[in-house]
């Protein structure tokens, strides 16, 4: 198992240099100039300020440069979104509300959604199954921002359960953003518990338990449950991702401030740095959610606890 | 000799897009206490939908009893509430399923898979469960019981498995164990090492097993009766002597005669000709005469009802009749003739 890690981060280094070599390249190709109102400025005047932040330097020795701050932990400095400021604060100063309604968003989603699944899978072809169905279609085919403000004008302006934006009274003002971020993966889970949970339920060794005299829930929850769970964790990652994009959307409308809402911003204003910056930071933490959903597979799966890792 | 369960006039559906499909069209049988009773037939024949239906396994969705009963313990198991069966399921009637590779829980230790019927149906302990476990373990030949205890499936050979199955089968000394071909997935030496087992458990706690079986090789060897299906139906039981030695009904010398054996120096093998009934409208008369080279006018009109040869010995065929000619089987199912007294081609001791 711990070789099985090792090779695992050695692989995740070299994707992630990959990433940010080409995010680099991708950046300087990109027209725009994070240089405010650059056109107004003289040349002295510019070239004073690119000479600043490094923009004058052959591109190869700007791409030297940056990929030797980023072995260090140096993501370089915010160039004009938060002037100044070290690229690797401003995302750790933002992270606590992003990984807040995240984590709700995703926990809220996959519960619910795996109740929503293993209801439909026991009463099939029942009108509970088609509700859930439906549900599921809603949550995978609208997006995040219709959600986002819909939930904004019913429960936040009209019924004012909820503040409707802002980022001020704590828990409450995550309840919003977490609902809206959890449609997709309850959708995602609800759907494919409903499929695995019909397929186990009509395995052998389900007849097998009825055979042994088990009742219709210590079916369900003894013996499949389990079964029909262990492939969920292959779409974990494909959620975590649902989750980042779903919050770029939903951190602006809610005006939360996290990395989403900040991401978007340097785009903007093509603040090189923190764009940059940004897409490592989410490359490295969708690779240590592939790694961790791996990991998890091993514990939860016996057959391939013991052969140590899945290939 | 004690009745333990009767199947009688048994007629069962399935409801299906298709149409109905009538799976089971009056299956009458007695199993007594101890015996083997072997169950062959062909594929589709309604083996294991007749076995599935005793345990009330099948999806209550589509399938329907249309007719008869299942006599056991006084009680009609077609009438009873699924609470009911479940107290029946695993402690009175058990089953073997044909592969044991999907038969046991991929992510459940097979300890806990032992435990389960006991804890369910006795009242002991967690720990006591435990200890009948490792003695059932060891009673179906597993090495190291203990050991193996808190171990997942996957690290046991598909014998070994198959072992497992049957040490649940028989945690609370069922008195049915119903096989449904328990050694067909395994290779021969495995296969006849569960033979051998399932024969010793079955003298140990004189249990009365349903066998059923492609295998006309493994029915000579486990039973002590033999019911012959075809379309539904049983169309021929006996002893495994009668039904060996002095078969009646043409789809009985038809199966046998597709066996290879090794007193018939016999190379070539012999298929029955035609595809079994179409069970979503089965034919009118006896469904094997389409197939059947002796059929005649009337097995086109008429079910035949079942011609009592002996005390035990039963066939559904016209041949039967006192008004039917005498037809002549084929040669082979001759020569396993001459050695049965009472045949009509007997011709004294075999030696
Ligand atoms: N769930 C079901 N729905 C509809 N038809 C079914 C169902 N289960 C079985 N049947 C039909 O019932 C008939 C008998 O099937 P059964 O499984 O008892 O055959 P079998 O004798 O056990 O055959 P095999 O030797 O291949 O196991 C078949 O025609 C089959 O198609
Ligand atoms: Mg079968």
């Amino acid at each position: 198992m711990a070789r099985y890690i090792g090779k695992r981060i050695i692989y995740m280094v070299i994707t992630l240099a990959l990433i940010a070599t080409f995010t680099f390249f991708l950046m300087k190709i990109l027209p725009g100039s994070p240089i405010a109102s650059a056109d107004k400025l003289s040349p002295e005047q510019r070239a004073v300020v690119e000479a600043r932040y490094g923009l004058d330097d052959p591109l190869p020795v700007q791409y030297f440069n940056y990929m030797f701050g980023l072995v260090q932990g140096d993501l370089g400095i915010s160039i004009n979104q938060f002037k100044g400021a070290d690229v690797t604060d401003v995302i750790l100063s933002r992270m606590g509300p992003s990984a807040q309604i995240g984590f709700q968003g995703m926990l809220l989603g996959t519960v619910l959604g795996i109740l929503l699944g293993m209801i439909a899978a026991l009463r099939q072809n029942t009108w509970v199954d088609y509700s859930s169905t439906i549900v599921a279609i809603i949550g995978i085919s609208i997006p995040s921002f219709v959600f986002a403000s819909m939930l904004q004008y019913f429960l936040g302006l009209k019924l004012g359960w909820f503040p409707v934006a802002l980022w001020k009274d704590g828990f409450m003002s995550s309840v919003l953003p977490s609902i809206a971020l959890a449609m997709f993966p309850l959708a995602t889970a609800a759907r494919f518990i409903r499929t695995e949970m019909i397929e186990v339920l009509s395995s052998d060794y389900i007849t097998l338990a009825k055979a042994k005299g088990a009742s219709g829930s210590e079916i369900a929850f003894k013996h499949a449950f389990r079964n029909a769970l262990i492939p969920l964790i292959t779409v974990l990652g494909p959620m975590a991702v649902g989750i980042l994009t779903g919050s770029l959307v939903v951190e602006q409308i809610f005006a939360i401030p996290g990395i989403g809402e900040q991401f978007v911003k340097s785009i903007m204003v093509s603040d090189f740095s923190i764009i940059m910056g940004t897409t490592i930071f989410f490359s490295v933490f969708l690779i240590l959610v592939i790694l961790i959903v791996d990991i998890m597979y091993g514990i939860i799966d016996p057959r391939i606890r013991l052969s140590g890792g899945k290939s | 000799m004690e009745k333990i369960l009767q199947v009688k006039d048994l007629e069962l559906s399935f409801n299906t897009f298709g149409g109905e499909v009538k799976a089971i069209r009056g299956v009458n049988f007695d199993l007594y206490k101890g015996e083997t009773l072997a169950i062959v037939g062909e594929s589709g024949s309604g083996k294991s939908v007749t076995t599935k239906s005793i345990m009330r396994l099948l999806p209550e969705s589509s399938a329907e009893f249309k007719n008869g009963e299942i006599l056991f313990g006084g009680r009609d198991l077609t009438k009873l509430s699924d609470k009911e069966m479940q107290k029946i399921r695993g402690k009175d009637i058990s089953m073997i399923f044909q592969d044991p590779m999907t038969s046991l829980n991929p992510t459940m230790p097979i300890g806990r898979q032992i435990t389960e019927p006991l804890l369910k149906h006795q009242k002991i302990s967690k720990s006591e469960a435990r200890k009948v476990a490792i003695d059932l373990l060891r009673l179906v030949g597993m090495p190291k019981p203990e050991l193996r205890m808190k171990q997942y499936p996957h690290q046991f050979s598909g014998g070994q498995r198959q072992r497992i199955v049957i040490a649940i089968s028989l945690a609370c000394n069922p008195q049915v164990l119903i096989a449904d071909e328990p050694t067909t997935a395994l290779d021969v030496t495995i296969q006849a090492q569960i033979l051998e087992l399932m024969k010793d458990l079955q003298k140990k706690i004189d249990t009365s097993i349903i066998f059923i079986t492609h295998d006309l090789g493994v029915v000579a060897n486990v039973a002590d009766r033999v019911a012959v299906m075809y379309g539904g139906k049983i169309v021929e039981i006996g002893t495994v002597d009668e039904i060996f030695y002095n078969p009646q009904h043409p789809y009985t010398w038809g199966l046998l005669s597709s066996m290879p054996s090794l007193d018939t120096e016999d190379a070539k093998l012999y298929a029955i000709p035609g595809t079994p009934p179409d069970l979503l409208d089965p034919p009118k008369g006896d469904a094997f005469a389409l197939r059947s080279e002796y059929a005649m006018k009337i097995d086109m009109e008429m079910d035949p009802p079942f011609f009592k040869i002996s005390d035990t010995h039963m066939a559904a065929t016209w041949l039967l009749h006192p008004d039917a000619p005498q037809v002549e089987p084929p040669l082979s199912v001759i020569e396993r003739m001459k050695k049965f007294p009472g045949s009509r081609y007997y011709e004294g001791s075999a030696n």
